[in-house]
């Protein structure tokens, strides 16, 4: 959709707008109604007031008046609200209101073509929204969840759910308790530490192994390289119940159920996939003829290493490492089967939590999770940009 | 990764083996290396040390998952075979039992009662036969139950024995007589120097008893060895097991010892004489076990331990495909019994439902992604991508959160007034739950195969199409639909294999008809102990899972998987 086709903006027939705007109004006044009582009267009650307030906005005030007609309507969506439903009703109705005052004139003036080619027939058109309505949706399915967990972990009660109370964004329905809870009692504060004392040794031996290893791999003489190779990715495919089973019956032959180093081996073997495919991918845009530059001048292998291919594959070497941590800090089932109780870690924890007792401590650990995710997955993206920029794979 | 790495006729440059197709193809002689040595010769060197290289540095991280993987998973494919506690716990039963026709309907000879007796004795000694008991009780019910039970009860036959030798001499139930009888003099010297450090001195008998009393002889031997290096006793202080009695008696009944001139010869000659008299008690060992419990001259447990004395089982597979073993071979359990079967096809049906779902809420994000501008995809991403940087439990509390009956859907549902507020929709701990929930889990691995496809196609195809006169639907189907077609696979072999495995979100939002077989697999090892049973669902899941992953790679590569688009 390039910039230079003009699509012609114009007011649309008055019986479109109305037609159009009394559809989203039933709509929405189904929801309204079922929610108050009767359904029916909801649709009809909606529809009427949408083509109305169309009718007015449109043909009686025209297109001067927009800004004021859209400030009226959120007010009034906004007072309307609150009469029926308190603060939380004020909330909605404010937001009806302002969804309303824009799609009134977003349908009445035609706009919903701007950034659309002219030829395209009502049918495609409406297509066309109608599939961006349809992603959202999706999109609104992959995120509510997670969303969802943010404000219940502020519940000032020991429940799961949304009291009365928050709803009404009441100050006393909210608090830090379970923030309290999670940074003092015992239980949650000695699992976080095991989980700190696994992951980050866990992480090193794979990034250490799973680095030379890569680089290994990327020769270009390796004998029996795809088995190899099958055989180093084969932790990520094997379903972590089978690893968890084969670990369980081996590490307690050997004593190493139950102890630290048994979790982090197998921590560390979960997380070698990872370094070993972000290492490689690194490595595929590596130009060799430096490493062979730097061996014409005299250095040594490991001075190469260290000092011309470290510093280019780092970015990969990073996100890999990453990636492994993440493994071993979010692991649990092979936790399950191979720890012991002194090393419960976080996902355990949280694991016979949501099995046994619910309490929203969960929920504060869970938000504080999905924060710590988020700062990762903001420095893999920018490690990733900035290893293709480094290897000029991309411009910018 | 590419195939040039690989392959080094792709790679253009003085690398040694390209300079080696250069020696073969001139025809001028062998060209020589700087050092005098024929060119080709010197290369091979160069080239053996480089794959040396690359090996040494692949070698530590193959032999770390070697040992630290793939062992415990050949250990579970092992586990899934091995069948040696009948065996090693009942050797002589096992042996007794071979000419033993488990068809028949009859209860074998007293031979094999006689032997199950030293073996469950032992075993009871030892606190195997619970072990063994529950082993056999997977195949028979009830077995478990039998054989704690005679574990108890094997005293019973040998007291018999033990009291009235006891009536005859106080001896016979003390250690020291027992001891001079069998053990080797220097044996007893050595133990009696023995002064509580160090190692005991092992027991050994003397060197003549066993010609005359062979069942004692080694019941003692056993006993005495298992006091010093199980319990730490010395085997001159402890009074021996009745077993020995009994063994004792079967010898004097038998055997001969008027010719005995050893010690306590007069103590065992006098026994010998009242296990002649006619008023010396005895009872067979059938009638034994039948008073301990009366299954015992049943032939099922017999057939039972028959069907399973080799080491090597077929059973714990046969278990997991709801068969069983009997005499005529491999056969379906009862209707009621089966739950296995079941289960499999929950699991693959649930996993199919999920990638179908997954398909169809990833492809239009996908699309959607791919066709539009870099800037506006890029913050959609995030969106796709938070969901799969975030914790999985995490994700799961949250559905548990979203679906339970006082959660946030029913909140939502029942204040609009679509719902009834005690109509409040059940949608957790069922298939609902697992399928909703995994669909999200997963969504991630269906969008990121298939985006990275879809953004190769050129959008003048699609173009062209429409220029050409095809309808809308007619480009997208005709057109870039196929087009997209290995994204879709790609990702549904991801989701599938993935699905199929998991044990978490189904444990947690899947109650009991939403679980997968992994959940099963988890029961057996924590609760049910069968562990065996475990390892075959185990490796009837690997193999499934391994021939997905072999199809992935063989339509993808796994070189291809990529993290974090």
């Amino acid at each position: 959709m390039s910039e230079a086709i003009l699509t012609p903006i114009e007011k649309k027939p008055i019986g479109f707008t109305t037609g159009v705007l009394a559809l989203a109004g039933g709509f929405a006044g189904l929801f309204i109604g079922t929610a108050q009582g009767s359904g029916l009267l909801g649709v009809l009650v909606g529809a009427a007031l949408m083509a109305a307030l169309a009718f007015v906005a449109m043909e009686v005030l025209g297109k001067n008046t927009e800004k004021s007609v859209r400030w009226g309507l959120i007010a009034l969506g906004a007072v309307a609200g609150f009469l029926v439903g308190g603060v939380p009703g004020l909330i909605l109705g404010g937001l009806f209101g302002w969804f309303f005052g824009w799609f009134i004139y977003w349908v009445g003036m035609g706009r919903y073509r701007a950034h659309l080619v002219p030829y395209l027939t009502g049918g495609q058109v409406l297509w066309h929204y109608a599939f961006r309505v349809i992603c959202g949706a999706i999109f609104i399915f992959l995120i509510t969840p997670i969303i969802v967990v943010m404000p219940l972990s502020f519940n000032a009660e020991n429940f799961f759910t949304f009291t009365p109370e928050m709803l009404r964004f009441d100050p006393e329905g909210y608090s830090l308790r379970h923030y309290r809870d999670f940074l003092t009692n015992p239980e949650w504060t000695s699992a976080v530490k095991n989980s700190l004392m696994v992951a980050p040794v866990a992480t090193l031996i794979s990034v250490s192994l799973g680095t030379l290893a890569a680089i290994g791999l990327s020769q270009s003489h390796v004998p029996g390289k795809r088995a190899i190779m099958a055989i180093l990715i084969s932790p990520m495919i094997v379903p972590l119940i089978i690893s968890a089973t084969g670990m369980y019956f081996f590490y307690s032959k050997i004593g190493l159920v139950g102890t630290y180093w048994g979790i982090v081996l197998a921590h560390a073997v979960l997380g070698i996939p990872f370094v070993i495919i972000t290492v490689t991918a690194t490595l595929v845009g590596f130009d060799r003829s430096l490493t062979r530059a730097a061996a014409n001048m005299g250095a040594n292998p490991v001075t190469t290493f260290f000092k011309v291919q470290m510093p280019l594959i780092l970015p990969g070497v990073i996100s890999g490492g990453l990636f492994a941590f993440i493994t071993s800090f979010d692991e649990v089932v092979v936790v399950l089967f191979i720890g012991s109780a002194e090393l419960q870690t976080l996902p355990w924890q949280m694991f016979t939590g949501l099995r046994e007792q619910i309490s929203p401590t969960i929920l504060a650990a869970a938000t504080i999770l999905v924060a710590i995710s988020i700062c990762l997955l903001t420095a893999v993206e920018v490690l990733r940009r900035r290893s293709e920029k480094l290897r000029g794979l991309s411009p910018g | 990764m590419t195939d040039a790495a690989t392959e080094p006729d792709k790679i253009t440059g003085p690398t040694p083996d390209n300079a080696l197709r250069a020696a073969d193809r001139a025809d001028e002689g062998p060209v020589l290396a700087a050092d005098g040595t024929p060119l080709k010769q010197s290369l091979n060197r160069a080239l053996r040390a480089q794959k040396l290289r690359a090996l040494a540095l692949i070698a530590p991280l193959l032999i770390f998952v070697l040992v630290s993987f793939i062992a415990p998973i050949g250990d579970m494919l092992f586990r899934s075979v091995e069948n040696q506690i009948v065996s090693e716990t009942l050797p002589r039963t096992v042996r007794a039992l071979a000419d033993y026709d488990a068809a028949s309907e009859e209860v074998p000879s007293d031979e094999v009662f006689e032997a199950a007796y030293y073996d469950l004795f032992y075993a009871a000694e030892r606190k195997e036969h619970t072990r063994l008991g529950s082993r056999l009780n997977y195949e028979m019910t009830g077995a478990s139950s039998m054989f704690r039970k005679s574990g108890r009860g094997v005293d019973d036959i040998g007291e018999v024995y033990q009291d009235q030798f006891e009536d005859l001499d106080a001896n016979w139930d003390e250690a020291r007589p027992w001891a001079e009888l069998m053990g080797d003099p220097d044996w007893i010297a050595a133990q009696e120097a023995w002064d509580g450090e160090g190692d005991m001195p092992e027991f050994e008998l003397r060197s003549d008893i066993a010609e005359v009393l062979p069942r004692a002889a080694n019941s003692y031997e056993i006993f005495a060895r298992y006091m010093q290096s199980e319990e730490g006793d010395s085997p001159l202080e402890e009074e021996p097991w009745s077993v020995v009695h009994t063994a004792l008696y079967q010898d004097l009944s038998t055997g001969d010892v008027s010719g005995y001139d050893g010690p306590r010869a007069e103590m065992l000659q006098a026994a010998d004489e009242l296990v002649a008299t006619p008023e010396f008690e005895t009872i067979s060992f059938r009638d034994g076990f039948e008073e301990i419990d009366e299954d015992w001259v049943e032939p099922e447990i017999w057939r039972t331990i028959k069907t399973y004395s080799p080491a090597f089982t077929s059973g714990y597979f046969l278990n997991s495909v709801d068969m069983q073993k009997t005499p005529d071979g491999p056969a379906l359990r009862d209707e009621d019994e089966r739950i296995y079967g079941l289960l499999f096809q929950r699991t693959m049906f649930m996993s199919l439902v999920i990638t179908f779902s997954c398909i169809l809420l990833g492809y239009p994000i996908a699309y959607l992604l791919s066709n539009l501008p870099s800037s506006k995809a890029n913050l959609l991403m995030i969106l796709v991508l938070l969901p799969f940087w975030t914790s999985l439990l995490v994700r799961t509390s949250a559905w548990k959160v979203m679906l339970q009956q006082q959660g946030v859907i029913n909140d939502v549902l029942v204040w609009l007034g679509m719902v009834a507020d005690d109509g409040r929709l059940v949608m957790i701990n069922n298939q609902f739950g697992t399928i909703v929930a995994m669909t999200h889990i997963l969504l991630p691995f269906m969008i990121l195969p298939m985006y990275s496809v879809m953004s190769t196609i050129p959008p003048s195809y699609v173009r062209a199409a429409k220029s050409l006169g095809a309808t809308n639907w007619t480009s997208f189907w005709r057109v870039y639909f196929p087009q997209s077609v290995p994204g879709i696979g790609a990702g549904s072999i991801l989701v599938f294999i993935l699905s199929i495995g998991y044990y978490i979100t189904p444990e947690i939002v899947g109650g009991t008809s939403g679980i997968f077989i992994s959940n099963r697999i988890a029961y057996h090892i924590s609760s049910s102990l069968n562990w065996g049973l475990a390892a075959a669902l185990g490796t009837i899941l690997l193999v499934v899972v391994l021939a997905l992953y072999w199809a992935y790679d063989r339509i993808v590569g796994i070189d291809n998987v990529k993290l974090g688009g």
